[in-house]
């Protein structure tokens, strides 16, 4: 660190920089900056389950970083002929192999990449779509508002599975396609939940300061109300990665989402439906994945609750 | 005569990343069917007071008592339901800031309304009417058209006095009245002390009154206590005032404002560092 | 005359909250209001500043005609307003310092660290103040803030809506020298709204009463504190601020 301000690494450096970030007189906009993600972090780390459901993440995302590595066999390609059905725990299977001889741990280690990718687009479409369209429609009202709604609650009117279906068979099956019709159907809750917070904010008076300074509508609604709307936004968002997870399968598992060989969960379970009661594991160890990514996210997401919570935000 | 409301080394405090904040320490006191007034500079821990008798610290908050009784009933062991059958009939706060503990979503009639069909089994008619009436006795003087305006279309004295009229609808035994009349003009706080006053002389409501305006708490109150950094430091009856023998009651006696006089600049508090020991 | 204001109506859905309105505010004066609670105080401020459906009337200041609620950029920056309740007028995510940024960014102003601590040392906050969060802040010190993020741009009239009525009496004592001090040294026009006659008496040289949407009586302040009043309801409003008494009290 080059910053002057920081403390000299004298005989306890940890317990300086402790100061230095929680000091009530922070001396540079950067310093107070850090000094608040430490304690969101502090509050975030406190809570175990919060922390397990971020390292549940953490190694998702690492898995699918190094997958080639770590996949000890070809995730599409199998040995046919000499190692079709093998149960858990055969030499070099740890997880058992499927139906086509293939290495169920490296399909899963490689399918953790397109479960993450669906996870992430779809957070990144759908999120700031809700965000954006909630926002301005609370703020604006009359007209705007009503037509934005409306549209909102055609869409909300589906169940969000049979809806991603339609968007699909139109589109054509294949995991692009999945992602997009996912997305298309998750950002009304947002669109909703944004509103919401906004019409509770729009009429406050530290909004009316800054428009008596002279702001315009879209710097209102961008820096004033947004951040507003962000933490409950951020906090829904990944409570609903576990729901996206499972509408991607669900949509693998009918046959319109990644199509085979792909490693897609959703589709490995498809697949593994017909030995479901001699060779339970093809199907169940997939399973047993989206249930601990889901999981993870859901941990995570009720961590951050509570570390976001502007209430219990540290004096 | 047991007294309503029973105080005994009442303390409420926060634990924090830098420490311990200790809002409130050590403060007794008993109330009959009477006018106690408290004030006391901002953050003397006044509503953090009438907060922890209403059990409604927020976390992290602690609250520590030898003992807390309202008319014989234990408040520190005091269950949840227990705790929403008194709230809001029995015992009642108005709470500081009214724009901010309404709901800026709903209407100020549905919030009556609705707290009174809590509690009482009403109809919706009866409710409505109840509130209207309310209202009115708060002397807003177009109960109807308020009653269905939501919180950012009154007055800043409007919506104190919804919230006035949403705690007084139940009938409450024990008021705590957290700075009710700060936004009122003068002629219409009148109005509303004396709505208190009369629910105190003839139905024997104990009131608490939560005020920093020690001119408005002598004339209404029959006792006050002075709370500096978390403790009482002067107790007197209001006829006293003018004895009043603490430094900060007379430095807050003295920086007012009064019509007629001319000071510019007016006087300020030193505070002190031995008056919080 | 700063601040020219000739039959103003304000309507909200029919309901008539301010029935034609004059009042006339000169430059480098202190104008107060007083008046029933609702009658339509905050909302006169409001209009001024463009935050009211006017349906009649003109207001005018510094000599240009406002119409609507538009208003010009350099109207936003000579007028500022400090609203009524200091624990709704600031943003609760974001630091003192940002919200003293935010009117410098808007009117495209350099210099801000310069300005937001001048800013800060005015209004007797500290820079240890400068990374707070408003719900780190007492209620004074929160509308020492909203007084701060109001003088930053050096405006020349200041629209208080009852700068203290939140506060208690020891506070409320240093934020009105304050405003005093302020407008001594930058020569600022004041227009202020309160419901404690001392108070008005205090900071202003002139003041309006008003009832139910209207002006009753324009006077100067001394011949308030001197009761030479002609509106009963002046006469009214100055008993009642002598405090309460069971006597008087209506029954
Ligand atoms: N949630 C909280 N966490 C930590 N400290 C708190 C919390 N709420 C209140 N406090 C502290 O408790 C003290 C007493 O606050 P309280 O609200 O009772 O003051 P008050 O006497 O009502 O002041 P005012 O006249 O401004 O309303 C203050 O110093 C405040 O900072
Ligand atoms: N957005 C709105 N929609 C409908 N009515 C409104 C709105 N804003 C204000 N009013 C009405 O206008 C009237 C005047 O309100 P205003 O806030 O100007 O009163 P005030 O004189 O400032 O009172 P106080 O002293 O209580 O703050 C009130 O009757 C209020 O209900
Ligand atoms: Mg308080
Ligand atoms: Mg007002």
């Amino acid at each position: 660190m080059t910053d002057p301000s920081s403390p000299a690494p004298s005989t306890a450096p940890n317990e300086s920089w402790r100061e230095w970030l929680l000091t009530a007189e922070p001396r540079s906009r950067n310093q107070a900056r850090l000094g608040r993600a430490y304690v969101t972090w502090r509050r975030f780390s406190e809570n175990r389950l919060a922390v397990t459901g971020l390292l549940i993440i953490v190694a998702l995302i690492l898995v699918a970083f190094f997958a080639d590595l770590l996949a000890p066999h070809s995730a599409t390609v199998g040995d046919l002929a000499g190692a079709r059905l093998l149960p858990p725990g055969s030499p070099g299977f740890l997880l058992g192999t499927d139906d086509q001889g293939r290495d169920i741990l490296s399909r899963l280690l490689v399918g953790s990449r397109i479960t993450l990718a669906v996870v992430a687009l779809v957070a990144i479409i759908a999120a700031p779509v809700g965000l954006l369209i909630g926002t301005v429609s609370g703020f604006a009202g009359g007209y705007v508002d009503a037509v934005l709604m409306r549209i909102t609650d055609i869409f909300l009117a589906f169940p969000k599975l049979i809806l991603a279906l339609a968007f699909v068979a139109a589109l054509g099956p294949g995991i692009e396609n999945a992602v997009i019709a996912i997305a298309l159907t998750s950002w009304p809750p947002y669109a909703r939940l944004a509103r919401a917070e906004t019409l509770g904010v729009r009429n406050s008076d530290y909004i009316a300061a800054v428009h008596l300074m002279g702001a315009s509508p879209t710097r209102i609604v961008i820096r004033h109300i947004m951040p507003m709307c962000l933490s409950s936004l951020i906090v829904r968002v990944t409570l609903d990665m576990a729901g996206i997870i499972l509408t991607a399968a669900g949509l693998g598992f009918l046959g319109l989402g990644a199509q085979p060989p792909l490693p897609e969960w959703g589709t490995m379970i498809a697949s593994g439906r017909r030995f479901i009661l001699d060779q339970w594991w093809v199907a169940t160890m997939p399973g047993i994945a989206i249930l601990i990514v889901s999981l993870g996210f859901n941990l995570l997401g009720d961590g951050l609750r509570d570390a976001l919570d502007p209430r219990g935000a540290g004096r | 005569m047991t007294p309503l409301l029973t105080v005994g080394n009442l303390s409420v405090t926060y634990p924090t990343r830098t420490g311990i904040i200790e809002a409130v320490r050590g403060v007794s006191f008993e109330l009959g069917r009477e006018r106690l007034g408290i004030v006391g500079e901002s953050g003397s821990g006044k509503s953090q007071t009438g907060r922890a008798i209403m059990g409604l610290t927020p976390p992290p908050g602690i609250v520590r008592a030898d003992a807390l009784s309202f008319s014989g009933v234990d408040l520190l062991a005091a269950t949840p339901s227990t705790w929403r059958d008194m709230r809001g009939s029995r015992l009642a706060m108005i709470l500081q800031d009214p724009k901010f503990s309404l709901n800026p979503v709903m209407t100020i009639g549905r919030q009556i309304t609705e707290t009174l069909r809590h509690h009482e089994n009403v109809s919706k008619r009866e409710a409505r009417h109840r509130a209207l009436e309310m209202l009115e006795a708060v002397q807003i003087s177009d109960p109807e058209r308020v009653f269905s305006l939501y919180p950012h279309e009154v007055s800043g004295g409007m919506g104190q006095r919804a919230m006035i009229a949403m705690m007084l609808v139940c009938g409450p035994e024990l008021l705590i009245a957290d700075e009710p009349t700060s936004a009122l003009d003068v002629t219409v706080q009148l109005e509303v002390l004396g709505i208190l006053d009369r629910l105190v002389r003839d139905k024997g409501m104990g009131l608490i009154f939560i005020s920093h305006d020690l001119r408005l708490v002598s004339s209404f109150c029959d006792r006050v206590l002075v709370m500096y950094a978390g403790r009482i430091v002067e107790e007197l009856a209001t006829a006293d005032l003018g004895g009043a023998t603490h430094p900060y009651t007379r430095g807050l006696l003295d920086c007012t404002p009064k019509i007629g006089e001319s000071r510019h600049p007016l006087p300020v508090l030193e505070r002190r560092k031995e008056w919080a020991a | 005359m700063t601040i020219r204001i000739e039959n103003l109506s304000v309507t909200f859905d029919g309901f008539h909250a301010l029935k034609s309105v004059s009042i006339a505010v000169d430059k480098g004066e202190s104008f107060g209001l007083v008046g029933e609670s609702g009658s339509g105080k905050s909302t006169l401020l409001r209009a001024v500043a463009g935050l009211a459906p006017v349906s009649a009337g003109t207001i005018e200041v510094n000599g240009e005609a406002l119409l609507g609620n538009r208003r010009s950029r350099a109207f936003r920056r000579a007028v500022q307003m400090v609203f009524q309740d200091p624990y709704a007028s600031l943003h609760p995510r974001q630091t003192v310092d940002r919200q003293l940024l935010e009117p410098l960014a808007i009117h495209g102003i350099g210099d801000g660290e310069r300005r937001i601590l001048k800013a800060l040392d005015e209004v007797g906050l500290g820079s240890s103040f400068r990374f707070r969060y408003p719900h780190q802040l007492s209620g004074g010190q929160r509308q020492r803030v909203a007084i701060a993020r109001a003088l930053i741009v050096e405006p020349e009239i200041l629209l208080l809506d009852e700068p203290t009525s939140a506060l208690d009496a020891s506070v409320q004592a240093e934020v009105l020298n304050l405003l005093e001090e302020v407008r001594g040294r930058h020569g600022l026009t004041y227009v202020m709204v309160s419901h404690d006659l001392g108070v008005v008496t205090h900071m202003c040289g002139r003041l309006a009463v008003m009832k139910s949407g209207e002006v009753v009586e324009t006077l100067a302040a001394t011949d308030l504190a001197g009761g030479r009043m002609v509106s009963d309801y002046s006469r009214r409003l100055m008993v009642a601020s002598k405090g309460f008494s069971r006597e008087v009290a209506p029954v």
